[in-house]
């Protein structure tokens, strides 16, 4: 009696890892929870500020963009936490010995899964995004931003810009995420780290005094820079044009990507 | 072949007799002995103190020269001291009383375009006062705009009297009685029946002092002018002529529009802008609390250690060893939080302390005006910090045993504690003027953002507070952002405790119910 060994037809490499890293995915209950998790915070804490904002005059300059996705605060820390423990989790189970086994080219590996997790990444961050810019139109229109005001339209060119710009901060957030992890290996400091790179550089600039000095760490960081594509009123004014603030986040990703990267390669795993 | 006999190891500690102290000691030596765990500690210390560099280099907001500093009060704190005065020396005690029967202002509607239009602390009464020049101490009766009669004294103190506006129809008596340095407030309806408002002592006042009728009207953006009419003047001394003076003179600091002095049969009417106020609700004024602005972020380490300290137990299997020493769980979950508390603690009375002293001399040096801090005062800031980060850490000790996942609980507290604040942080868009943090238009109201300080675990930054918050300052804004908490300083602490105790709960629960 022969003991048959099915290998898969010889599909290429990188097609395998990707089907092994979304076959990963898919049958661990934690990334789902966790997507579920970006919504139901985006959209909740969303739509708590849309309720609480009131443009009473033409003149209150409140952003209805904005304000819809204030739940981006929240609902990126899960999103952080999902890129986190994609990579994370691979190192606090041992299962990283077992996954560079299977697919030596360590790139390959990490790629794959970077390219795996951000698919439904995107799906998630469209439904957050979705759901809240629904909860803010249907409750901003009660709150005083009406065409009186100034609000034209809630659905022009610069809020279908604010939206798609938002969806595509929070998938980069979730890469930058797992970059970070990959370089860190451990769960707890990686989720510091990028919570800490978020949310430092706007408090440093709500206590520096220097107004230049202000701007240009709002130019820099990923938070106050991604805000920006988020911008629908008040866009000249801004730090960083709309798609240069999603630039910059985007250049955030990359660093600790290819720090990632560049860890596991010539690392022992 | 020999066989020598091996003596097995025997604790000494008899069974079922182990102390609690030798299991916070265990713990203790757990931490210790992780090398990550000591360096985020002084990470977190480093963090806060660096901060002090940042938020400590200020400069005064106005260029050049041209910037006079504020008139400070008697207790060394900035104040705004600018009115009409119409005064005549008192050498040793005295009374003086007056009849009220109005009040009514002006207020700028265009350049160099006056219109009705009443401050609600538009002021006008009597006053004694030390002398005529900025600063110096004074008690006053006054009637007010829309905040009936009040008694102020040294520029931080007010009592309310009588409630109502004054007019003919309803008049309002007021008198200030001096006694050395004591001066007392009564006021009344009808000038028969007295009720007494306040007692001020005024330390140091010397003998011979001015005492007269007064108005001021805050400018609220706009220039305003407030003019009572006094009848029934009524002093204990041989009256002198009314001298008139423009208190601060019209300089910066002094008032807007130079006040008048009217006098007709039975009756003197008086003219004047400015206010006697301290000067705080704005970013004028900075304190030494500017210098703990680090903590948020001194903060993330202490989370990180202190979900790991339970966390990284789960993800070695070290757990299983410790409830095999421990069996009763929810003495290892007490141990832990003493340690990390503990541990916590010191960091942080460490770190404050440095920032403190570090960013008070730094700031002495920039020449804004800074408001003066008791030392009991500084000492609440120093421990509250410290205090702020234990609880905080604790509470990620907390999350991180119901979460048992690193990643998990490390992103739930930072959640739980330093989104609020952030959300905080970032004012609305005003019109004409991108937000300071420049995030305009996205933030929240202050009203929302006062709530979020109310009720999540970030109401413990309201320890740091140390300016206090003051009803009588017209046009304050105790926005979060310049330091001020809706909460009193142990209130908000107590609100954060609150959830470290609940989260606690929940891990204790947790802990026991579930298996290892």
């Amino acid at each position: 009696m022969s003991l048959a060994v099915r290998v898969s037809p010889s599909s290429h490499p990188v097609v395998q890892a990707l089907h092994a890293e979304w076959t990963k995915l898919r049958t661990v209950a934690g990334p789902a929870w966790l997507l579920a998790g970006v919504i139901a915070l985006t959209v909740a804490v969303g739509a708590v500020a849309a309720g609480a904002a009131q443009c009473p005059s033409a003149t209150c300059g409140i952003d209805p963009a904005k304000v819809s996705f204030t739940g981006l605060y929240l609902g990126q820390a899960a999103g952080a936490v999902a890129g986190v423990l994609a990579v994370g989790n691979e190192y606090s189970t041992g299962m990283i010995k077992l996954s560079l086994i299977a697919v030596p080219r360590r790139l390959t590996w990490f790629f794959a899964k970077a390219a795996v997790l951000t698919v439904p990444v995107l799906i998630a961050s469209a439904l957050a995004v979705a759901g809240s810019a629904l909860a803010g139109l249907l409750i901003l229109r009660g709150h005083g931003f009406t065409p009186a005001h100034g609000y034209a339209s809630l659905t022009a060119g610069a809020d279908i810009r604010a939206a798609a710009g938002a969806v595509l901060y929070l998938t980069l957030i979730v890469l930058l995420s797992l970059g970070v992890a990959a370089a860190v290996r451990d769960s707890a400091v990686a989720i510091g780290l990028v919570l800490g790179l978020l949310f430092l550089f706007p408090i440093v600039a709500s206590v520096v005094s220097d107004a230049t000095l202000a701007r240009r760490l709002q130019q820099i960081g990923p938070l106050s820079a991604g805000l920006d594509v988020q911008a629908t009123i008040g866009v000249k004014a801004l730090p960083l044009t709309p798609w240069q603030g999603l630039g910059v986040v985007a250049l955030w990703t990359a660093g600790p990507l290819l720090l990632g990267a560049l860890a596991l390669k010539f690392r022992d795993a | 072949m020999t066989t020598r006999a091996v003596t097995p190891y025997r604790s000494q500690t008899a069974a079922g007799r182990e102390s609690f102290w030798h299991l916070v000691h265990a713990e203790w030596t757990k931490f210790r002995t992780v090398r990550g765990w000591m360096i985020a500690m002084i990470v977190a210390v480093m963090a806060i103190t660096a901060f002090v560099f940042l938020a400590s280099n200020v400069s005064s907001s106005c260029s050049g020269s041209a910037c006079p500093a504020p008139p400070t009060g008697p207790g060394g704190e900035p104040v705004q001291d600018a009115f009409y005065f119409a005064h005549q020396p008192l050498t040793g005690n005295g009374t003086i009383t007056v009849q009220m029967t109005s009040l009514t202002g002006q207020a700028a509607v265009g350049p160099s375009q006056m219109a009705p239009g009443l401050q609600p602390w538009s002021k006008a009464g009597i006053i004694i006062k030390q002398n005529t020049s900025q600063g110096s101490a004074y008690a006053a009766m006054m009637v007010t705009g829309s905040h009936g009669v009040r008694m102020q004294w040294d520029y931080v103190n007010d009592t309310p009297g009588l409630t109502g506006s004054v007019s003919e129809a309803s008049p309002r008596w007021l008198r200030l009685v001096r006694d050395g340095d004591t001066i007392t407030g009564y006021d009344s309806a009808d000038g028969t029946h007295w009720t007494l408002v306040g007692t001020a002592a005024l330390p140091g006042l010397t003998s011979t002092v001015q005492a007269g009728l007064f108005a001021a009207a805050p400018s609220n953006g706009n220039t305003a002018t407030a003019t009572g009419i006094f009848r029934h003047i009524g002093l204990s001394w041989p009256a002198a002529r009314w001298t008139g003076t423009n208190v601060g003179g019209s300089g910066a600091n002094g008032v807007a529009v130079p006040g008048k002095l009217r006098q007709s049969a039975g009756a003197i009417t008086v003219t004047g802008s400015g206010d006697i106020t301290p000067l705080a609700g704005d970013g004028s004024v900075l304190s030494v609390q500017r210098a703990l602005a680090g903590t948020p972020i001194g903060l993330i380490p202490l989370i990180v250690v202190g979900a790991m300290f339970i966390t990284a137990e789960y993800r070695r299997g070290l757990i299983r060893v410790s409830l095999t020493a421990s069996p009763r769980r929810g003495r290892l979950l007490a141990a832990k939080a003493v340690v990390i508390g503990a541990v916590s603690f010191v960091t942080g009375l460490i770190a404050a302390a440095l920032a403190v002293v570090v960013g008070a001399r730094i700031l002495a040096g920039t020449g804004v005006p800074l408001w003066p801090v008791p030392a009991l005062t500084l000492a609440r800031m120093v421990i509250g910090t410290g205090a702020l980060l234990a609880v905080a850490a604790v509470l990620a000790l907390a999350v991180g045993t119901a979460a048992r996942r690193s990643a998990t609980a490390v992103a739930a507290a930072i959640v739980v504690i330093f989104v609020p604040y952030l959300l905080v942080l970032v004012p609305p868009l005003l019109p004409g003027h991108v937000g300071r943090g420049g995030f305009g238009g996205g933030g929240l109201s202050l009203v929302a953002r006062e709530w979020l300080l109310r009720i999540t675990p970030a109401a413990g930054f309201s320890v740091q507070q140390v300016v206090p918050q003051f009803s009588q300052v017209a046009d304050a804004s105790y926005s979060p952002n310049w330091g001020y908490y809706p909460l009193a300083p142990w209130t908000g602490f107590a609100v954060e405790c609150a959830w470290a105790a609940a989260a606690l709960a929940l891990a204790f629960y947790l802990l026991r119910r579930r298996d290892a």
